[in-house]
């Protein structure tokens, strides 16, 4: 399938994944899990309905240290990373300076010690670029440290809180988008062993859920405790995929790149006032004159917009396919779309003209040839039930 | 009664000129949960190789070339309304349509049982 000359990396789970008998497949270079013997359609079920175990250890994660480290990485994105609150969580933008989107990405005030400390996880096919970007932008500012050493494990799903309070008692209090560390007790082979975790209540499918980020040596440990518990399945990428559409989440790669603004991306609410005009920290970011023109409107608003569609057929629509007005004029392009197995209907993200994009607009998608009637809805396509307390 | 098999994974179980053609227990296992399926018109004539339907699973989308030359003279509209037949039963409630074969010498040309299960192990 890879035409790539480089080995696929695996990740500290990968003899697990084999024993379990999952379908291996390349995904941002190393040989990933993209379901179980149960299947896409049963994982994504059990995500829904119980505890879902993934390996997500294929992304970067990384520390900025030091004390302009919040600044300094505030410099990166149109989003206020100085005013986090220590043990909080956000989503942020690495920007070009065109505004474009390099990544997403979630970060962390781990400043506990007040001497700076971000903590931050990238998308795995863009985590080498990143910290490149990253070094050659505010290497001289803050002190910046990839933690290849790190596994990243997430467990979602309504029952999720249930398996973490009995292994790690105490981090059933976090909020969604807060983090702490916790310490879990693994008994395998009569052996006990402390294993340290740094847990966000945050995750990439809708529900409720953990990030757990471990040290590669008890990564294993900590997956077959998890794995242990009646709640939890292994649930791979391919559920991942269907899960995180149906929440509204975007696809780095296919809902996200560097041709799009967070404008044209919907993601303004990334966007905290602080950094927009008018605020106290406005701009100082790369493209800001761009994606604060976006933001202003009229002459310099973005010709397009993402949106969330359903087809009013029963017939997936899949990414790249071309979308048209009723009159038959291209309007635009699907980035992601499936059978979404939770809704249990057609759904797709798609990019169209901003006069396209009003809730209840009906356009039609070209599939092989024949025309599917679309209707452009507001996301998520399933209610999304994070903690919020 | 003779099952033949394409390397595309289609089977076809002819019988006196004609055959049901379906996906083989190997290509759904790889498509996966299937969820959609397109399936062609009754009445129309298709080239061997030609494109003839589509099966999509919550993961891929998967082309169903026409396994020999003919013309289609009935569709599974249980496999259209249940794509999930596809999967559970490949071989038999999951066929996808009926051809009337117009050039039965192309069937000389497919794999037998033995020789697609050679192939299938290696693809």
């Amino acid at each position: 399938m890879s035409s790539s000359t480089d080995p696929l990396r695996q990740t500290p789970l990968h003899a697990l994944h084999l024993e379990l008998g999952a379908r291996m497949v390349p995904f941002a270079g190393y040989d990933m899990p993209v379901q179980y013997p149960s299947g896409v359609m049963a994982e994504h079920h059990h995500t829904r309905t119980g505890a879902g175990l993934f390996d997500v250890s294929h992304m970067g994660q990384l520390r900025l240290l030091g004390p302009d480290a919040a600044a300094a990485l505030e410099s990166l994105m149109p989003v206020d990373v100085i005013d986090l609150p220590v043990g909080k969580q956000r989503y942020g933008l690495l920007l070009n300076d065109a505004g474009g989107i390099l990544d997403d990405l979630m970060f962390v005030n781990r400043d506990y010690q007040h001497n700076g400390d971000v903590f931050v996880i990238v998308n795995g096919a863009c985590k080498v670029a990143d910290l490149a970007h990253i070094e050659a932008r505010i290497g001289s500012r803050c002190e910046v440290i990839a933690c290849p050493e790190l596994a990243l494990l997430a467990l979602q799903g309504p029952q999720a809180v249930t398996v973490m309070q009995r292994l790690a008692p105490g981090i059933e209090k976090l909020l969604f988008m807060s983090g702490g560390r916790f310490s879990v007790m693994s008994q395998a082979q009569g052996t006990h062993q402390q294993i340290d975790i740094f847990a966000t209540r945050s995750g990439y499918t809708g529900e409720d859920g953990f990030e757990l980020s471990v040290h590669e040596k008890k990564a294993d440990a900590l997956a077959r405790l998890l794995l242990a518990q009646p709640e939890v399945k292994p649930i791979g990428l391919g559920a991942r995929n269907s899960l995180r559409l149906e929440a509204g989440l975007c696809l780095y790669g296919n809902d996200l790149d560097t041709t799009t603004t967070p404008v044209e991306a919907g993601l303004t609410w990334a966007i905290q006032k602080v950094r927009r005009s008018g605020g106290a920290r406005a701009g100082g970011f790369p493209g800001a004159d761009i994606v604060l023109a976006q933001l202003a409107g009229g002459d310099s608003a973005p010709k397009r917009k993402r949106v969330g569609l359903k087809a009013l057929e029963r017939i997936p629509v899949r990414e790249h396919t071309l979308l048209q007005d009723t009159a038959g004029h291209p309007v635009g392009e699907v980035s992601s779309g499936l059978l979404g197995p939770t809704i249990n209907e057609p759904v797709a993200m798609a990019y169209v003209l901003t006069g396209c994009a009003g809730p209840g607009t009906r356009l039609n998608a070209l599939v092989r040839g024949k025309l599917v009637p679309m209707e452009v809805v507001a996301m998520p396509f399933v209610p999304t039930r994070y903690h919020r307390g | 009664m003779a099952i033949k098999y394409t390397e595309d994974h289609e089977w076809l179980d002819v019988d006196a000129g004609s055959a049901t053609v379906g996906i083989t227990h190997h290509a759904q296992d790889a498509l996966g949960d299937v969820v959609f399926v397109d399936l062609p018109e009754v009445g129309k004539h298709f080239d061997a190789k030609e494109v003839a339907g589509v099966v999509e699973s919550v993961k891929a989308a998967a082309d169903v070339y026409m396994p020999v030359s003919g013309e289609v003279t009935e569709v599974n509209e249980a496999l259209r309304a249940d794509p999930s037949l596809a999967n559970s039963d490949p071989l038999g409630a999951g066929w996808f349509f009926k051809v009337k074969l117009s050039e039965p010498s192309q069937l000389d040309a497919l794999m037998d049982d033995a020789a697609y299960g050679a192939f299938s192990a290696n693809t």
